[in-house]
């Protein structure tokens, strides 16, 4: 009891002190050598850009937050719907699987632009945002619904299960944690497939979002915002990936081991 | 179902032209060494693998099959009630209508205060009645074991002997018990079938008939020590002429 307890302080409190002293020494290493504040702004110059300039950056996190959350769940159905047609179908798995590899080892800054000229720029952000997540959905779901135990399956065809029930009874929740894994890196990767877009599509001007902030901030040297920006963007990575793994966690924490705590 | 006969062969891998016969309400070991296709044998037997070569014959019809698989084989994310459930889940029973025949399953194995409880849970030898336990929800005309005891100690393991025995002469229902143990064997069945290896075929049949209910007393009598000496002889036969074609 007394170890957790000490683990848990030490858990919380060590990143704690760690960008405290990060931020001190940050703006200790600004006021002695007097840099100017479009080389690098302090850290108090950053909060105030941010409070100053919040509604704006607020109105931009909420376009890229949702351009993410739409890409996420595409991703989400496309991956896990593709895992399960492929896991029924081995011709379609065959047929397509190379393709979605390719579309996964393809940069997506690199397909960014393309699909800037053939899309609408806010369908074609959303369309990056799923490209990069989709795929671990997809790569982590099938090895769940592969790695089903041989048992079970085989208890399974002893009761003459329907095709339907072994997917609903035992492949999918059997899948669940490695499902699970996907989609939290999925969740990450969809904001990041978001930023790209938004940056890529920049010139093109009709963006808003938070990348899209810190490219114009950018080119005006206005780089206090940039920094802002980049604090609420990465903020919100970090929810993201804390919001799915606490629901990972509460969907496994009865039965798998990666959510056990493990007694001592 | 009323005496069974099965002929099956298959290749020469596994099983050569193996030949023997269950009567219904019987128990019967199939003991032999490892790699000896005993539960190769099992599996076509369960239909879950297909004889290469030869029949099972059903004089009475196939009808429901219980399978204990050597691991516990249980739905870590489901609990308890609902891993006895599965076969009646699968064969479409309605959830209220199981309720009773669950309980009933539960408590024949001494689990019944563990519905709620997920397989991690419980202990090796809980896990195995809970196996038991869905094995028997459905109310099988034959029970088929794959050394469902193999991975426990050896205290776990005679309780459970004496619990199965118990069940077996509740139930009343065919039983084929796959084991490497010569002394789990005798203990517990009517008719042991002695295998040989490499191909597996019978090499012999005994009838270990002493009375039931058998307890900790049968355990330790005379009579047990000369069956098992009787049985080890015969496997110590059936392994040295094991490989021979």
């Amino acid at each position: 009891m007394r170890y957790a307890m000490s683990d848990r302080v030490l858990r919380i409190g060590l990143p704690i002190l760690v960008i405290t002293v990060g931020v001190f020494i940050w703006h200790a290493v600004v006021k002695v050598f007097a840099i100017p504040p479009f080389v690098l702004p302090g850290p108090g110059l950053v909060l105030a850009t941010l409070m100053a300039d919040g509604g704006l950056l607020w109105n931009s996190l909420l376009v890229t937050l949702l351009t993410t959350f739409q890409g996420f769940l595409l991703a989400a159905v496309g991956g896990i719907g593709l895992a399960i047609l492929f896991n029924q179908s081995r011709l379609v798995e065959y047929s397509l699987y190379p393709y979605a590899v390719i579309l996964q080892v393809t940069p997506i800054v690199a397909i960014a632009p393309l699909l800037l000229i053939y899309l609408p720029q806010p369908l074609a952000v959303l369309a990056c945002a799923w490209i990069v997540a989709f795929f671990p959905v997809l790569a982590n779901t099938t090895l769940g619904l592969n790695s089903v135990d041989h048992n079970l399956l085989a208890l399974f065809e002893l009761y003459k299960a329907s095709r339907w029930q072994l997917l609903w009874n035992l492949k999918l929740p059997s899948a669940l944690p490695q499902m699970l894994a996907g989609l939290r890196i999925a969740g990450g990767l969809s904001l990041i497939g978001a930023v790209v877009a938004e940056i890529a599509a920049g010139s093109a001007g009709a963006g808003s979002g938070l990348a899209y902030r810190i490219a114009e901030s950018g080119y005006r040297l206005n780089i206090p915002r940039m920094f802002a920006a980049l604090l609420l963007l990465s903020l919100a990575g970090v929810a993201i990936f804390f919001a799915l793994s606490g629901v990972s966690h509460l969907m496994l924490r009865r039965w798998h081991e990666s959510a056990i705590e493990r007694e001592r | 179902m009323h005496g069974v006969g099965k002929t099956f062969e298959r290749g020469t891998v596994a099983l050569d032209a193996l030949d023997f016969e269950v009567r219904e309400g019987e128990f019967v070991s199939l003991l032999g060494p490892s790699g000896c296709g005993k539960s190769t044998a099992l599996r076509i037997i369960a239909g879950l693998s297909t004889a290469s070569e030869g029949v099972i014959e059903w004089p009475n019809g196939a009808g429901q099959i219980g399978f204990v698989f050597q691991e516990p084989t249980l739905m870590p994310w489901a609990n308890i009630a609902a891993n006895v459930q599965l076969p009646l889940t699968l064969a479409g029973a309605d959830e209220v209508s199981s309720r009773a025949t669950i309980t009933q399953s539960l408590q024949r194995v001494g689990l019944a205060s563990f519905a709620d409880a997920f397989p991690r849970e419980l202990s090796g030898g809980m896990k195995m009645r809970a196996s038991i336990a869905r094995a028997l929800v459905t109310e099988p005309q034959l029970l088929l074991m794959d050394e469902p005891f193999a991975a426990l100690d050896e205290i776990t393991r005679f309780k459970l002997n004496n619990d199965l025995l118990a069940v077996w002469r509740e139930l009343r229902r065919t039983v084929i018990f796959v084991t490497h143990s010569v002394f789990e064997s005798v203990y517990l069945s009517q008719r042991i079938v002695v295998m040989t290896s490499r191909p597996g075929r019978v090499f012999g049949e005994i009838a270990i008939d002493a009375p039931y209910p058998r307890d900790e007393r049968f355990r330790t009598s005379a009579e047990y020590a000369g069956f098992c000496r009787q049985v080890a002889e015969t496997l110590g036969k059936a392994m040295a002429t094991g490989g021979a074609p």
